[in-house]
């Protein structure tokens, strides 16, 4: 009689909820009649990041100190639990944002593959030694990779898919580099392991970790691994490009913070150095290039390249209070992205055709309610108040400047001087500029009536806003998920 | 409460503005009749207000972010609700204003102009470094879609330029506050001491420069102020430049009294050189807007050479100059306005002759204009004289300079006023241009007569704005004779003595 491990399937739930709509949705694509495809499998996936959240939420609840699972493979902790609420939401909101999406077919594998990325993310977020690590990386990449050519009849599409797959497996090929590395340096996998070997500041660990740093720097998509980026958050459907700049964000960047807080903590001298440097870069690149770009889509991708940088200042800090702020700022720039995502799928579906800069002029006063959400998204990223942007970048300055990394907190004050260009010129052009002014094709008639995504932008209007009044409970929060890792 | 409540009416206006989709006159009869609702609130809180008691009052503290230290935090000194006074008279009249003209796309815009309200009151009230810090940007949002949508033909470069002067500022600010707090481990003005931390000062001061705006940080001011609607005009120069005020008395200089103290040449210097500049620029302008805009920059100059003064007759002239030239700067943008409305142009060659026939345009504006130059009597002119008493102390060349600046006020408002009224009838005056309508008089006529009641009563403001001063006199006196130098202001007082340096006195004896 063999011993079955024992397996804690509460801490599996979430990603086994998604990994069952993921099912259920691949099932309708073939087992049931065409109309009713897109209705179950939406239907399907949306309860399957509703339930995910419900059951990461009870996780969280029921996780007072973390416990290492399944040999250290994965962590059942608060933080995994809230980054799971965070990527189930954002992953349900793009549920809503997707439904209205001008599509013939795929609707089943669409659906299908969302849920299954999100599974991924969930899995990868708890992730334990380096194994599990590369394991959901892989996992939700390739979903990505189909969903981002999606749209075979769009040339964009297949190309962004294209140039996803070949950097992303660049990237994912370099992370796994550094994991043998510093497997070999130290002869450990799991995460505790790494640090208890005390293997100090072998040559071999050092490589290893810088090269498994660019590689999730490739998901963080943070200057100078940002190359993709562009490109594919231009050419993706849109309601992918929504989740991928908030969901692929969040699990990279928490990773990323639990990795090299749990795994090197004696190397800090080194990475805490090497992300403020890939911040700073990130924040500096990703604003100038937003300042020359007329696409919306690619617009919103440099800037999450820069918002990427500040959200790494949190990181560069190596403090409890950096991770409470990377976590706050998460959630809020999840809640903008993809608000801001679903404003620009509304104008495209609208003008049928790529939205730019000029095709926003006078959304504004056409669309109030689309035009006053994008506002406040736009105020957010730039850090204005009433918005929860403004805490956002304060909590990741004070981290900056608790730590001594002044320059950060200077460099990113003159970032943001310099992203208030752009993001008041969208303001700007949705509002201050009419539509009568500029040579705006209408298509036939008024665009198709869609709550779904009218429910989707609010939403994270209102968390946008919410999180500027209701910062103390969210920040309890990031400080009990915070709290599980060993700083 | 009475002061959150200041603050959330004009709010609750905005959105209920913003929400209801009720015809042109409504909306603004609506945002008009909450603006007088917030007069009337202030009024209320005014009569609950202890002028006699130099501390905070009509305070309300909530926790907002423990971890940090944030709280919101709000109150009033004498000296800040006499700045909000200012605020509601000046944006109801320049709400009315709008009101009266009918601007387009009504919903939008008065929401945005009560905002800007309920904004600037915040300032005024904030008794927290962050909820100043949100108050202070919170007022930029509104301001840009003001100018940018309904404003000149060149709006989108005044836009431009004002957003970017300012937020390079506010930028500065943010990154001083974060150092500021995170080393206090708080960001309340109340509970946090003092920091002798030069680079910090330099972060607020800077930007309240900006936002003043003084020499030579003034860049953004002309065009902004041309291409604004004149009632946005009205509340920049009037009351948004007064946030900078405030940010002087109750944070650059209480919480960094040693590098104010060391910086405090250079920036009377610049104050002085502002003053001057602008009051050449103002009298070399070429349009009606252009001089009162450089005039409100060199009256910027003047306030600060008396706030830096360190002195308690220059602090009392400081405020109560802020509040006269709220109300006479608003009142001089309207006017303009209304006279541009007339002619369809504000440059000064195509205007002139207009006083005869139009009594009322002339009485009203010669009235406001000769208060504006400082005629001895007026509250403008206790104001500066206060001032230049005040600032005597720190040598009489700046006492000079301050007379020089009231010669020039003189120069640059007759100009302005022969120009229009006078000399031969202007191309652009055409005969049946009426006189002033009962409904501009009215909301200009409010202004004129409390500026006509602080000018025979100016003690009003000068004399609660820091009630603590005369009672700390003495104290100050004591450490002065010993070689040391004060700096008075009520419970914002603080002590600097070379040996000793910088330390808070608490509250006044």
């Amino acid at each position: 009689m063999i011993d079955t491990p024992s397996v804690d399937w509460l801490a599996l739930s979430p990603t086994l909820a998604l990994l069952g709509a993921s099912a259920v949705a691949l099932l309708v694509a073939v087992l049931l009649p065409a109309w009713m495809r897109k209705g179950v499998a939406a239907g399907a996936t949306f309860l399957g990041f509703a339930l995910a959240a419900v059951l990461a939420g009870v996780v969280y609840e029921d996780t007072p100190r973390p416990e290492a699972l399944l040999a250290n493979s994965m962590y059942r902790d608060r933080l995994a639990a809230l980054a799971a609420v965070v990527l189930a939401v954002i992953g349900a909101v793009v549920v809503l944002v997707s439904w209205a999406e001008r599509r013939r077919d795929n609707h089943g594998e669409y659906y299908a593959l969302l849920a299954a990325a999100g599974a991924g993310m969930v899995f990868f977020v708890g992730a334990g030694n380096l194994m599990t690590l590369f394991l959901g990386l892989e996992w939700f990449s390739i979903s990505l990779y189909v969903l981002v050519a999606l749209d075979t009849d769009r040339a964009t599409s297949l190309e962004a898919g294209l140039k996803y797959l070949i950097v992303g497996g660049f990237g994912s090929a370099v992370l796994l580099f550094g994991s043998a590395l510093v497997y070999g340096a130290t002869g450990e996998l799991g995460f505790s392991q790494i640090a208890a070997a005390e293997a100090g500041q072998d040559a071999f660990l050092v490589a290893g970790l810088a090269m498994i740093l660019a590689g999730l720097a490739f998901k963080v998509s943070a200057a100078p691994f940002h190359m993709w980026t562009p490109d594919v958050y231009q050419g993706a459907p849109t309601s992918v490009t929504a989740f991928m700049s908030a969901a692929t964000k969040t699990a990279a960047l928490v990773l990323t913070l639990r990795l090299l807080v749990t795994a090197f903590p004696e190397e800090s001298e080194i990475w805490t150095v090497a992300v403020a440097v890939i911040a700073s870069v990130s924040m500096v690149w990703g604003n100038l290039a937003a300042l020359a770009q007329r696409d919306v889509k690619r617009l919103l991708a440099y800037s999450s390249i820069a918002q990427a940088g500040f959200m790494l200042i949190g990181v560069a800090a190596y403090s409890e209070r950096g991770g409470e702020a990377l976590l706050y700022y998460l959630v809020v720039y999840s809640a903008m992205s993809v608000g801001a995502f679903a404003v620009v799928a509304v104008r495209e579906r609208e003008l049928a055709k790529p939205v730019t800069l000029e095709g926003l002029a006078g959304l504004g006063w056409e669309r109030p309610l689309y035009g006053l959400a994008l506002w406040v998204f736009m105020l957010g990223f730039a850090g204005f108040p009433l918005t929860g942007g403004i805490f956002a970048k304060l909590f990741v300055f004070s981290a900056a400047y608790d730590s001594g990394d002044w320059w950060l907190v200077l460099l990113g004050v003159a970032a943001t001087a310099v992203s208030l260009a752009y993001y008041l010129n969208v303001v700007r052009w949705l509002y201050m500029r009419t539509a009568a002014g500029t040579p705006l094709v209408a298509v036939g008639g008024s665009p198709p009536h869609d709550p779904a995504v009218g429910v989707a932008v609010a939403a994270c209007a209102v968390v946008t806003v919410g999180s500027f009044f209701v910062v103390q409970p969210i920040l309890d929060l990031a400080s009990e998920a915070v709290d599980s890792l060993p700083f | 409460m009475l002061t959150t409540a200041l603050i959330l009416l004009p709010v609750a206006g905005a959105l209920v503005v913003a929400a209801f989709p009720l015809p042109r006159t409504a909306t603004a009869g609506l945002a008009f009749l909450v603006a007088l609702m917030e007069v009337g609130l202030w009024i209320v809180a005014a009569s609950r207000f202890d002028f006699d008691d130099g501390g905070l009052q009509l305070g309300t503290s909530r926790e907002w972010v423990e971890s940090l230290g944030i709280s919101y935090s709000v109150g009033f000194y004498g000296f800040s609700l006499w700045l909000t006074g200012a605020t509601v008279v000046v944006s109801a009249a320049a709400i009315g204003y709008a009101l009266w003209i009918g601007r387009d796309r009504p919903r939008a815009y008065y929401a945005l102009m009560l905002l800007l309200t309920g904004a600037v009151v915040a300032t005024f009230a904030a008794q927290d470094l962050l909820l100043f810090y949100v108050s202070f940007e919170a007022m930029l949002i509104p301001l840009y879609v003001l100018v940018g949508v309904w404003g000149g033909a060149r709006r989108m470069a005044a836009t431009l330029t004002f957003v970017v002067y300012t937020m390079a500022g506010s930028l500065l600010m943010l990154a001083a506050v974060v150092a500021f707090g995170v080393t206090q481990g708080t960001f309340s003005l109340v509970d946090s001491g003092t920091s002798d931390n030069v680079w910090i000062f330099l972060g607020f001061a800077i930007a309240f420069a900006i936002k003043a705006p003084l020499f030579p940080f003034h860049g953004w001011l002309p065009l902004s102020y041309r291409e604004a609607p004149v009632e946005v005009s009205a509340v920049l120069s009037g009351i948004v430049s007064k946030t900078a005020i405030y940010g002087f008395l109750r944070i650059a200089i209480p919480k960094f009294p040693e590098p104010a103290d060391d910086l405090a040449v250079l920036v009377l210097v610049l104050a002085g050189a502002g003053l001057v500049y602008g009051s050449l620029l103002a009298f070399r302008a070429a349009d009606l807007r252009g001089i009162v805009a450089y005039s409100s920059m060199a009256q910027m100059g003047l306030i600060t050479l008396g706030i830096f003064a360190f002195d308690d007759l220059g602090l009392d002239g400081a405020v109560l100059q802020s509040v006269a030239h709220a109300l006479v700067s608003a009142s001089m943008f309207l006017l303009v306005g209304m006279v541009e409305r007339r002619c369809g142009t504000g440059e000064l060659d195509a205007l002139g002759g207009m006083a005869r026939g139009r009594p009322v345009l002339a009485t009203v504006l010669l009235t406001t204009g000769i208060i504006a130059l400082a005629v001895p009597g007026s509250a403008t002119f206790a104001g500066e004289f206060l001032i230049m008493a005040g600032v005597y102390d720190q040598g009489w060349g700046y006492a000079a300079i301050v007379a020089l600046g009231i010669v020039l006020a003189a120069m640059y408002v007759l100009r302005l006023i022969s120009a229009a009224l006078h000399v031969r009838p202007g191309s652009a005056v055409r005969d049946e241009a009426l006189d002033l309508r009962p409904g501009e008089l009215a909301l200009v006529l409010p202004m004129i007569l409390v500026l006509l009641v602080l000018s025979a009563w100016p003690a009003l403001v000068s004399q609660s704005s820091f009630p603590g001063d005369r009672a700390a006199r003495a104290v100050a006196k004591n450490y002065a004779a010993s070689g040391g130098r004060a700096f008075i202001g009520s419970d914002l007082i603080f002590v600097i003595h070379p040996a000793v340096g910088a330390r808070p006195a608490g509250p006044h004896p």
